[in-house]
């Protein structure tokens, strides 16, 4: 049997080589449908990993809560333009919550940055130390401020690596130098490492960072003491985020006096929620891969079908002679299934080698990420057996079941 | 011993359409192993008919046909494709050698679908050539050989499984005088000096006179069955 099997995958490539035009056009819809398979799919691993990468630069098991929404006489604000959260909710939710490490807060806005002659509008955010070590700050020089400087409110400022390339020259060392905001100087202790684009596609290195209560004081002129425009907190194991979530919840719908039929006027978003929307948008983008590739297997496996139905139609005396020497059912359906295998496999080896190629060529010309996994080669090899096994039994069956007497006076 | 082909009282009905052809009507025939068997008839007269059932391609509608003494007729498709791989070698008018594959390849199709080795399907399928003086031909395409050439690997393919019986449908119908007499001279050695039970199918006299029994077809009956040569001295010996 295995050297009849042997044989068969012989005469079968012989035969593909032999009408190479046929072959190659018949293979063109499997190696079409597996290459742009592979393509996207690589070059969808590669955005998926750039994108939980970015979620990475959050920090490390992050939790953020925004102000909610103030509702006046059936208006609505948008997000953040109720000041519902304080110092001293971040302070109690770390006193009642175990779950939490560590709890933080910041305040931000967009504010002239002024460095000798050169000026930069950057975001200034009024920030606790523990906001720095949440989020997983570290520094490429210098260092962070202290519980001390927030105490004194010091003027000390972190400056991100966007702010250091537009208002210092090129080699110059920024920590130490004095810059302004809103006119009050700020010496700089500490350059922040670049962190790049955030998931939501904001530049994170486009920062300040200088105690909450100098901001508060000096530079921001805040109405109410004390309200902040987002609480931070973090907890050491990824697993407890859903819980810590919900105890933050309920502490400060106490904290808030909300009644039971009150909406939280505060929003709780975790790591892990932000990474799922992400998720989401790239299991869109695969449902519809999933799809282009089912169209372009089905319309390659139509093409093998019907080559091999013209084939048998051709071959018909051969088969009649085979027949009559001795081939059972069973002898010419293994055959013109390998025929239709062969097709498939060919075409679908050809469409991962094209595949890859355009994979490559994407990073070298476009410069997106892309990663190409065994797994999808795997199962586009699987697939291309599949379609000629599925495409070749209707052809393969025909031909088994041709009469002997008739197919030997086939003309 | 009994004898290698056996049928009785064979009935082949057709229905084309509404009508009813008899192809065979209640033929009844013997052979013996080692005979050299001519079947002569007009076409129509059934002939086609027989030889099918003979080799095992079509079975009778009524009566029983017995092939070295195993009852043909009810056999399902697949046992009768291991019957014509194990007993019979056929040979056809217009040769039927699959296009574009070598004499060797040819002659080797009938144990591709034995459980036989590479090996062993060279081996043979180069013996059975040599058998019919195509030696060094092995690797020449249908097209590279003459008509003659081309038959003589048909039968180096009807040859390379020992089968019991050959049966030649019109071997000559294709080729020139010369090219004719040297199939019939192949066929009379492997008969005479081989033993193997031939069936001939032939239209012209002097085809059938290689043959030492002539049976005449018309009608799907019998219409004549005459021994014309004395039978070879080594296959009488069986019988």
């Amino acid at each position: 049997m295995s050297a009849f099997v042997w044989l068969t995958i012989l005469t079968a490539l012989r035969i593909l080589a032999r009408n190479r035009m046929r072959a190659g056009l018949t293979m063109l819809g499997i190696v079409i449908g597996v290459a742009s398979v592979i393509a996207m799919v690589s070059i969808g691993e590669g955005s998926k990993r750039a994108v939980q990468a970015q979620i990475a630069t959050m920090g490390t098991n992050v939790i953020v809560i925004f102000p909610g929404v103030i509702s006046a006489g059936g208006v609505r604000g948008g997000q953040g333009s109720a000041v519902t959260l304080t110092v001293s909710d971040a302070l109690d939710l770390k006193k009642r919550i175990p779950l939490l490490a560590d709890t933080g807060w910041a305040k931000r806005d967009v504010m002239q940055i002024v460095y000798g002659n050169q000026n930069w509008n950057g975001a200034i955010n009024g920030i606790s130390p523990s906001y720095l070590t949440i989020r997983d700050w570290s520094y490429s020089s210098g260092g962070p401020f202290t519980q001390t400087d927030l105490e004194s409110a010091a003027r000390v400022a972190l400056i991100g690596q966007t702010v250091v390339e537009n208002l210092f020259e090129p080699g110059e060392e920024p920590v130490g130098a004095v810059i302004r905001i809103k006119n009050v100087p700020f010496r700089v202790i500490g350059v922040l490492a670049p962190k790049g684009q955030s998931a939501q596609g904001t530049d994170q290195d486009d920062v300040v960072f200088i105690p909450f209560s100098t901001a508060e004081r000096k530079v921001f002129g805040t109405s109410f003491i004390g309200s902040v425009g987002a609480l931070f907190g973090s907890t050491d194991q990824v697993e407890d985020l859903p819980m810590a979530a919900e105890q933050i919840r309920e502490v400060l719908r106490a904290r808030h006096r909300l009644q039971a039929e009150q909406n939280d006027d505060f929003t709780i978003r975790t790591q892990v929620d932000i990474g799922k929307v992400q998720e989401g948008a790239s299991e869109t983008l695969t449902m519809m891969l999933f799809a282009v590739a089912s169209v372009s297997l089905l319309v390659g496996g139509i093409g093998i079908m019907n080559i091999l139905l013209v084939s048998v139609t051709e071959r018909t005396r051969e088969i009649g002679v085979r027949m009559a020497v001795g081939a059972k059912r069973r002898h010419i359906m293994m055959q013109f299934l390998i025929e239709a295998v062969t097709l498939s496999l060919v075409g679908g080896v050809l469409g991962i080698v094209l595949g890859i190629a355009g994979t490559k060529l994407t990073t070298l010309i476009a410069g997106w990420p892309t990663i190409i996994s065994g797994n999808v080669i795997g199962i586009a090899f699987f697939f291309s057996l599949a379609v000629g096994l599925f495409f070749g039994l209707y052809p393969a069956s025909k031909a088994s079941r041709l009469n002997p007497i008739e197919a030997l006076r086939y003309e | 011993m009994s004898p290698l082909i056996e049928c009785k009282e064979v009935w082949k009905i057709y229905r084309v359409g509404d009508v009813e052809v008899q192809a065979l009507r209640g033929l009844s025939l013997t052979i013996e192993q080692g005979e050299f068997v001519a079947i002569m008839g007009s076409s129509g007269s059934g002939k086609s008919t027989l030889m099918n059932i003979l080799g095992c391609l079509d079975q009778p509608t009524r009566g029983y046909y017995r092939l070295n003494g195993i009852e043909v007729d009810n056999l399902k498709p697949d046992q009768l494709a291991g019957i014509r791989n194990h007993q019979i070698g056929f040979v056809f008018q217009s040769f039927n050698l699959i296009p574009r594959t070598s004499a060797l390849e040819n002659a080797q199709l009938p144990l591709f679908y034995r459980g036989l080795t590479l090996t062993e399907q060279r081996a043979q399928a180069a013996a059975a050539l040599g058998r019919v003086g195509l030696q060094g031909r092995e690797h020449h395409y249908p097209t590279q050989l003459s008509g003659g050439q081309q038959q003589r690997v048909a039968i180096a393919r009807a040859l390379v499984t020992s089968p019991s019986l050959l049966l030649a449908d019109e071997p000559t119908g294709n080729l020139d005088t010369q090219s004719s007499q040297e199939i019939m001279k192949i066929l009379e050695t492997l008969n005479h000096d081989e033993g193997i039970t031939i069936i001939l199918v032939t239209h012209e006299v002097d085809v059938a006179a290689y043959a030492a029994r002539e049976i005449v077809i018309k009608d799907g009956q019998v219409l004549s069955d005459r021994v014309t040569k004395a039978r070879p001295a080594s296959s009488t010996v069986g019988a």
